[in-house]
């Protein structure tokens, strides 16, 4: 075996990290480091300040704000990530629109384990006033959820606005407007690329929101820019038949 | 009082469950069912099989908690649900201790007002599955539930539908069965 040597090296080692292991690896030679091994045979790694994620508290507090800036860095990086292997735009933003899936669907727990924990009207301050929130069952409570609480949970304000398709052969497609989405604040999009818009990133929250509730929907990211909002969004939310079938139903049940 | 927890995914894979018992009025925590050499299978059957109810429900009541839905009387055995708003399914299964004098009210069939009636004698949670305060004691133990669970969902190494398999957790949901149930 090659151990003598390699005790020795290591005991050499450990003596220049610090002077106390001399006596305890002249005990037990082959163990460099005694307190990690009742650890991992519970198969958990604990922290240092044996704090775990379920120690730690949800509620976001006042001052725990994140920066913009490594936002905007970290944003720009996942772009790029998704740019990396795509075709195209189309690709590119159903890459976006996958990574912001998991997040809607997260969210969506936080939002109402914290709107129900904090008793102040933070979150449930729009149409829907009493204190234990609902599970939005129709249409337009989710897109009220949507434009008001999620918006407010992400970017600290509601979204600008909320429409419905006014075309007849479309009831299921449902619209919500940012003006100056978040997300695209920092990004110029080349010429050549100018129906890609990042914004679908957000356009995958919102769809996996819609999912997590229950209302199978295709969300996607469009740029309508005007005069004062160059960068104005509107994500098309089309619901899937299944859930306008439903509708019906709840509607006809009175089930608000 | 015997319970049986289990958490669904929205896609009907179960991706946590614990069995207990009481620790309430001198209980040890440790599950004793009615049925013990067929409680481990049953359970889960009667529990998938309340699966219905809850979809039924879930379109009618908006709230997360949806109290106890589901009876099946040949356990005696009362299922409790809570629903997140992304679809995880939370069910409790409870089974009021089998009493000595009665027997009668467990092979009746349809007993929920037999056996609260046979318990009125002891008013705590653990006799009497279907009391208002059972069903408060319940509500308090799912949102605890819910607290650990959102932030299981939270980090970044789970994904929905995958089993949690954390120690922490299984010790977190222990700790508030002993709280309130």
């Amino acid at each position: 075996m090659a151990a003598p040597p390699r005790h020795v090296s290591m005991l050499s080692i450990s003596n220049s990290n610090a002077g106390t292991p001399q006596s305890a690896s002249s005990d037990k030679p082959q163990t460099p480091q005694p307190p990690s091994t009742p650890q991992q045979a519970s198969g958990l790694r604990v922290p240092s300040n044996r704090k775990t994620i379920y120690d730690r508290h949800l509620n976001r507090s006042r001052n725990a704000e994140l920066s913009r800036a490594s936002f905007a860095y970290l944003f720009a990086e996942m772009v790029t990530y998704a740019q990396r292997r795509v075709t195209g735009i189309q690709d590119l933003e159903k890459r976006l629109n996958e990574q912001g899936y998991p997040l809607g669907l997260r969210l969506l727990d936080l939002l109402f384990y914290r709107s129900t924990s904090t008793s102040s009207s933070a979150l449930s301050s729009s149409s829907t006033s009493s204190s234990p929130p609902n599970r939005p069952l129709r249409i337009l409570p989710l897109l009220h959820l949507i434009h008001g609480p999620l918006w407010r949970l992400l970017f600290q304000r509601s979204a600008d606005a909320l429409e419905h398709s006014v075309s007849p052969d479309t009831p299921n497609e449902y619209m919500i407007t940012d003006n100056d989405p978040l997300v695209n604040t920092y990004i110029s999009v080349p010429r050549e690329m100018n129906m890609l818009n990042c914004a679908a990133y957000i356009a995958g929250v919102i769809e996996g929101v819609c999912d997590g509730c229950g209302f199978e929907a295709k969300v996607s990211a469009h740029n309508q820019p005007t005069e004062m909002w160059p960068s104005r969004t509107v994500f098309l939310l089309r619901f899937g038949d299944s859930v306008m079938e439903r509708e019906k139903v709840l509607e006809r049940s009175g089930i608000k | 009082m015997s319970y049986y927890f289990t958490i669904l995914s929205p896609t009907d894979t179960p991706i946590f469950n614990i069995a207990f018992g009481t620790s309430k009025g001198g209980g040890d925590g440790i599950a004793r069912f009615r049925f013990p050499d067929t409680a481990q299978y049953m359970n889960q059957f009667i529990i998938h099989s309340s699966l219905d109810i809850l979809e039924e429900a879930q379109w009618t009541n908006g709230g997360m908690y949806l109290k106890h839905i589901d009876t099946y009387p040949p356990a005696s055995a009362y299922i409790s649900a809570f629903l997140t708003p992304s679809g995880t399914r939370f069910l409790l299964l409870h089974q009021p201790p089998q009493l000595p004098t009665s027997g009668s009210s467990s092979t009746l069939g349809a007993s929920s007002l037999l056996a609260s009636g046979t318990t009125r004698s002891s008013s705590s949670v653990a006799a009497n599955p279907t009391s208002a305060q059972t069903e408060e004691a319940v509500r308090q133990f799912m949102n605890e539930v819910y607290e650990s669970f959102v932030k299981t969902a939270m980090s970044p190494f789970y994904r929905q539908g995958m089993e949690i398999r954390s120690p922490v957790f299984r010790g977190k949901i222990t700790a508030a069965g002993k709280k309130w149930l």
